[in-house]
C-alpha cells in the first residue's frame, strides 16, 4: 500500500536532492572538521557552507548559527542559558500550548524556585497580548513563546510579543520548530534573541537541529567539553546532516511561496470539503491566523485513535490530539487549554501537508474520511443519538 | 502505534453485534464523553430470564475499547447470567489475544458495562464509576476520571495489581492529574496487605544523631522501594536539623507530581521519625 502522508508537522520525508547532498559524507568524506589535515579541512568547508546557508534561510549572520542535536536540545539550551546569564532574576514566561520541550523544562523550574507564568490562550488558541504586558517585570529573565503551534497551526505575532519583551530588557527565545520555511524570517529585522529549528520538520534527516543566537546576546552552553560551534555547542559535529540541514534550508527558501500557494489551497480545499460532507466538525483554531499546511479538525461523538486506525487502512497517515494516541489518558495540553469541548476533543485529527502532497492525495481524504466518521458515530452511543436527533 | 494483536484489529476492523435490542432486558451503560469512552451494552434473555440469547454494544472509543466490546458480547452469548458474571476483563483481553497494558482499561470498561446491566435487570446497585454514581462506591479517589475507592480495590485485587502505573493502565485513575497517585499506592497496599510500614512506630525521644540514622533508615526501607516500583528514586542531600532535603531521581526527577511525593515523603518521615520534620526537594 502507498502511504499518502498527511503528517508532516511530525516529521518530513528527506527529500533526495538533500540525501544525495550528504551521502558522500558517510564513506568517503568522513573527516573530522577539526582535524589539520586536508581531509578533514575540506569537511569545514562543507560545513561553513551549510551555516551559510541555513543563515540565509533565517536572514541572519553564519556565526549566529549554532548547530545542535535537535530542536529539544536547541529549546533547552535556550533556557538554561538564559538562566545562567541572569541568575539573579527568576521569572519565566511562556504558554500553556507550547511544546513540551518547553513547557515541561518550565515546569520542572517551577519547581525548583522560578517563577513560571503560563499565558493562556482563547478559544481560538490566540494570545492575549495585554497578559504578556502585565506578566513581563524587572525579575523576568526569559520569555520563551512558540512561533506556530504543531497541533493547530496558530501562528503567534512573534514580533509584537518581542517588543513588549524587549522593552523590559528581558530575553526571548521561539521554539520555530513548525515554522521554518513555511513563513519567512528576517532575523535581522528582527527582535528574536534565540530560535530553534529542527532538520526533520524541513526534509532534512532527524536528528539535527539549529539554535540562532543573535550577535551579541550573552550566551552559556549546555554541552562543554569541545571547542566546536565556537565553543557554544562542544561535540563532534555531525558533520553529513550539518550539510543536509544546508541543503534542506536552501530548497526551503525556494518552496517557502509554494508552501504560501499550491499548499495552503490544498489545506483549504480539504479543509472546505470535510467541514461540507462531515456534519459537527469545527476547526480548532480555524479564526486565527494559521501555517499554510496545517488543519486540525474536531469530530464530535468520535474518538481519534479510531479514526487514525481507518484511515491508516486507507494508507492515510494523519495524527490526533485525543487521549489514546498520545499514551496518555487526557485529550492533548493544547486543545484543553484551548477550552475545545469534550464532546470533541477526544476527536481531533491533524492533517499537515507538505510541498510533496498531492491533489489526488487530499482527493483520496475527501472520500474515506466522511464514511469513516458516519460508521464510528453509528457505533458509538452518542454519535447514534445526534444521527437520530 | 499500539502493539495490537491481529485479533484486536479484526475485532475493531469489523466489530460484531453492533447495535441495538428494542426490548432488551437489560442495558448497562459506563464511561462519558468527556472521559474518553464509554459503552452501552444491550442484552436479550431467553424466556426463563437465565440465559443470554443476544447481545448488542454501542461504544464510543478508541480500537481496543471497541474491540473488547466486540469480544465481550461474543463470549457472553449463550452463557448464563451467572456464568456471565464470571467472565474477567483478562478473559476478555486473553479472548482478543491479549492487549497493551496501557490498554488493559478498556476490557475494565467491558466487564465494568456487563455487571451494570446484569445488576439493574436483578434490581441490585452496584459500583459505578462515574461521578452520577459516585456515592455507591464510597470516597472518590481519582478525580479526573470519577473514579471511587470500591471499584479501585475491586480492580487492583481481581487484577493482583502493585503499581500505581498499572492501576492508570487499567482503570485510568491517576491519569489526568496525577494528584491521587499517593492514594492508589496506599488502596494497593491496603489490598495486597503490604504494610510493612505500620509496624513502626514514631520513637518519644530522638538525639540528633539517632534522628539522622533513623531518617536514612526510614528513607532506605520504607520509601524508596515505593518510588522504585513505579521506575522513579531520591537521593538524600542533607539533613540540617529537622530540614530534610532531597533530590529526585530517574522517574520522579521532573515527574509531574513529583510535589506531592515530596509530601509523601515529609509525611511518611513525620509518622515515623519526628512530627517537626520538613522536606525540601533541591537540585543536587
Amino acid at each position: 500500500m502507498r502511504e499518502v502522508y498527511l503528517d508532516n508537522n511530525a516529521t518530513t520525508r528527506v527529500d533526495e536532492a538533500v540525501f544525495e547532498e550528504m551521502r558522500p559524507y558517510f564513506c568517503e568524506l568522513y573527516g573530522n572538521p577539526s582535524s589539520m589535515h586536508f581531509f578533514g579541512g575540506q569537511v569545514q568547508t562543507k560545513v561553513d557552507e551549510a551555516r551559510k546557508r541555513v543563515a540565509a534561510l533565517l536572514g541572519a549572520l553564519p556565526e549566529e548559527i549554532i548547530f545542535t542535536a535537535c530542536g529539544t536540545e536547541s529549546d533547552n539550551t535556550a533556557i538554561r542559558s538564559a538562566l545562567e546569564v541572569f541568575p539573579e532574576k527568576r521569572h519565566i514566561i511562556t504558554t500553556r500550548v507550547e511544546h513540551p520541550a518547553v513547557l515541561t523544562m518550565c515546569r520542572n523550574l517551577g519547581k525548583r524556585g522560578y517563577r513560571v507564568t503560563e499565558l493562556n490562550v482563547d478559544g481560538e488558541g490566540r494570545l492575549d497580548l495585554d497578559d504578556l504586558k502585565k506578566a513581563v517585570d524587572d525579575d523576568t529573565v526569559l520569555v520563551s513563546i512558540m512561533y506556530a503551534n504543531n497541533e493547530t497551526g496558530v501562528i503567534f505575532p512573534i514580533e509584537e510579543i518581542g517588543a513588549i519583551v524587549k522593552e523590559k530588557g528581558a530575553l526571548f527565545h521561539t521554539d520555530a520548530v513548525q515554522a521554518v520555511g513555511k513563513i519567512p524570517l528576517d532575523m535581522a529585522r528582527s527582535t528574536i534573541d534565540m530560535l530553534s529549528l529542527s532538520g526533520h520538520k524541513l526534509h532534512a534527516p532527524k536528528g539535527i537541529g539549529v539554535l540562532y543566537l543573535r550577535k551579541g546576546v550573552p550566551f552559556r552552553p549546555f554541552l562543554v567539553g569541545g571547542h566546536q560551534e565556537k565553543n557554544r555547542r562542544a561535540g563532534t559535529e555531525s558533520t553529513a546532516s550539518i550539510i543536509a540541514l544546508g541543503k534542506a534550508c536552501e530548497l526551503a527558501g525556494q518552496f517557502i511561496e509554494d508552501e504560501n500557494t499550491r499548499v495552503i489551497v490544498m489545506r483549504d480545499r480539504l479543509e472546505k470539503e470535510l467541514l461540507a460532507l462531515i456534519p459537527n466538525g469545527r476547526i480548532n483554531g480555524g479564526k486565527a491566523e494559521r501555517l499554510p499546511n496545517t488543519l486540525s479538525i474536531a469530530l464530535e461523538f468520535v474518538e481519534g485513535e479510531a479514526i487514525l486506525l481507518l484511515l491508516s487502512e486507507h494508507g492515510i497517515c494523519a495524527s490526533s490530539g485525543s487521549a489514546c494516541t498520545s499514551g496518555s489518558l487526557e485529550p492533548s495540553h493544547v486543545l484543553r487549554a484551548m477550552g475545545v469541548p469534550f464532546t470533541c476533543a477526544h476527536g481531533s485529527i491533524r492533517f499537515s501537508l507538505s510541498r510533496f502532497t498531492t491533489d489526488a492525495e487530499i482527493d483520496l481524504v475527501i472520500r474515506e474520511l466522511p464514511p469513516i466518521i458516519r460508521h464510528l458515530r453509528e457505533m458509538s452511543p452518542f454519535g447514534r443519538e445526534f444521527l437520530s436527533a | 502505534m499500539w502493539d495490537y494483536s491481529d485479533k484486536v484489529k479484526e475485532h475493531f476492523l469489523h466489530p460484531r453485534n453492533v447495535g441495538d435490542i428494542a426490548d432488551a432486558d437489560a442495558v448497562g451503560e459506563v464511561g462519558s464523553l468527556a472521559c474518553g469512552d464509554a459503552l452501552k451494552l444491550f442484552i436479550k434473555l431467553d424466556d426463563k430470564k437465565e440465559r443470554i440469547v443476544d447481545a448488542k454494544f454501542q461504544t464510543f472509543g478508541c480500537g481496543s475499547a471497541i474491540a473488547s466490546s466486540s469480544a465481550l458480547t461474543e463470549m457472553i452469548k449463550g452463557k448464563t447470567l451467572d456464568d456471565a458474571l464470571r467472565v474477567t476483563n483478562k478473559e476478555i483481553a486473553d479472548f482478543l489475544g491479549g492487549l497493551p497494558e496501557e490498554k488493559m482499561h478498556c476490557s475494565v470498561m467491558g466487564q465494568e458495562a456487563l455487571e451494570v446491566a446484569i445488576a439493574k435487570f436483578r434490581g441490585v446497585t452496584v459500583e459505578l464509576h462515574d461521578h452520577e454514581h459516585a456515592e455507591q462506591g464510597g470516597e472518590i479517589v481519582c478525580k479526573c476520571f470519577g473514579l471511587t475507592e470500591l471499584f479501585l480495590k475491586k480492580v487492583i485485587a481481581a487484577n493482583k495489581l502493585h503499581t500505581a502505573e498499572q492501576v492508570t493502565n487499567f482503570t485510568k485513575a491517576g491519569g489526568g492529574c496525577g494528584g491521587c497517585i499517593p492514594m492508589i499506592k496506599e488502596l494497593i497496599a491496603e489490598v495486597l496487605g503490604e504494610k510493612p510500614q505500620e509496624e513502626r512506630k514514631r520513637p518519644e525521644k530522638l538525639t540528633n544523631l539517632r534522628k539522622m540514622q533513623l531518617i536514612q533508615d526510614v528513607l532506605e526501607k520504607e520509601i524508596k522501594p515505593q518510588l522504585w516500583a513505579d521506575g522513579g528514586d531520591l537521593e538524600l542531600i542533607d539533613i540540617a536539623g529537622n530540614e530534610v532535603q532531597i533530590a529526585f531521581r530517574k522517574a520522579c526527577a521532573g515527574c509531574a507530581s513529583s510535589g506531592f511525593t515530596a509530601k509523601f515523603v515529609e509525611q511518611k518521615l513525620r509518622d515515623l521519625v519526628s512530627v517537626d520534620i520538613t522536606v525540601e526537594e533541591v537540585e543536587g
